[in-house]
């Protein structure tokens, strides 16, 4: 049953980043370049997620029990940290080379061609990478992840 | 400088629809699988594999490749364009794949859900990946092409 969850509110998902536009690159980059003629459109997906979001996480931080069974897992990290900003700052600079972030290029996989699937395999090859980057140096900050 | 809106693209109707869908998708996530619809901690967590840890990040990801084949059903996929070369892909997706690691999130992780639970640390993450973004576009549109 939480495998049908699982895949019910991935599809959900995907379907929601297709209506809202941003499994096209070229619109991301039209949000991102603000300085030639600017679309917001952006803005409405993140701050229309946020509003049905903010009540669902409301309600988890009462009730500590997911209704298939188990806990929710909530992020514990509190930490504003150089790793923070850095991880974020280098995943912006792609995110603004291709206008692909993770979620629209795995939902273009089968649809849209050789690019977004060539983006995708690198972004996990450096997922990848930063795996066996931290294996072997042993992180202190790793359980944060 | 003038900002100026590109209204011929601007979607905010279908943009904050869509957004409204991604929210639905996190919440039911959330409370039903106690689990942050994050999508680069979702591929993240396949190469640390733990016991009971791979079967619902699969699912998740199928949800996501299989929502275009869903949506053409009902009606044609919009139309993509993306101006980004091979060789930026790869060099973006790799950024992308490294970054959202080390920083421990992506636009949904930290832009979706840590902005939803009013995380000050997913704030100043989403304000460094959005701020990086701004910057490589702008590079990539104005300074190269």
């Amino acid at each position: 049953m939480q495998v049908l969850m699982a895949l019910f509110s991935g599809l959900i998902f995907g379907i929601g980043l297709i209506i809202s536009g941003m499994t096209d690159p070229s619109k991301v980059i039209g949000f991102l370049d603000f300085t030639g003629k600017w679309d917001p459109s952006l803005i409405f997906v993140i701050g229309g997620a946020v509003l049905v979001g903010i009540f669902a996480f409301r309600f988890a931080a009462t009730h500590p029990h997911a209704i298939l069974g188990g806990p929710i897992r909530l992020p514990t990290g509190q930490r504003i940290d150089k790793r923070l900003v850095l991880g974020g700052l280098t995943f912006g600079t792609g995110w603004g080379l291709a206008g692909y972030c993770p979620g629209p290029a795995v939902v273009s996989l089968l649809t849209g061609g050789i690019k977004p699937l060539t983006f995708t395999i690198a972004m996990l090859a450096g997922m990848a990478i930063f795996e066996i980057q931290s294996r072997f140096s042993q992180h202190p900050s790793k359980k944060a992840t | 400088m003038k900002l100026m809106i590109d209204w011929t693209h601007f979607t905010p109707l279908l943009s904050l629809s869509g957004g409204l869908l991604i929210g639905f998708a996190t919440a039911i996530f959330l409370l039903f699988n106690g689990r942050i619809a994050g999508i680069s901690g979702i591929l993240g967590g396949l190469f640390q594999p733990m016991p009971n840890d791979i079967v619902w990040r699969i699912a998740f990801v199928l949800g996501l490749v299989i929502a275009p084949l869903v949506y053409g059903f009902v009606m044609p996929l919009p139309s993509v364009r993306i101006d980004a070369d091979i060789a930026s892909l790869i060099v973006a997706g790799l950024l992308v794949g490294v970054g959202t690691r080390y920083g421990s999130g992506c636009t949904s992780g930290h832009g979706v859900c840590g902005l939803s639970r009013l995380s000050s640390r997913s704030a100043i993450a989403t304000v460094s990946f959005i701020m990086a973004g701004f910057i490589t576009a702008y590079i990539v549109r104005h300074l190269i092409n």
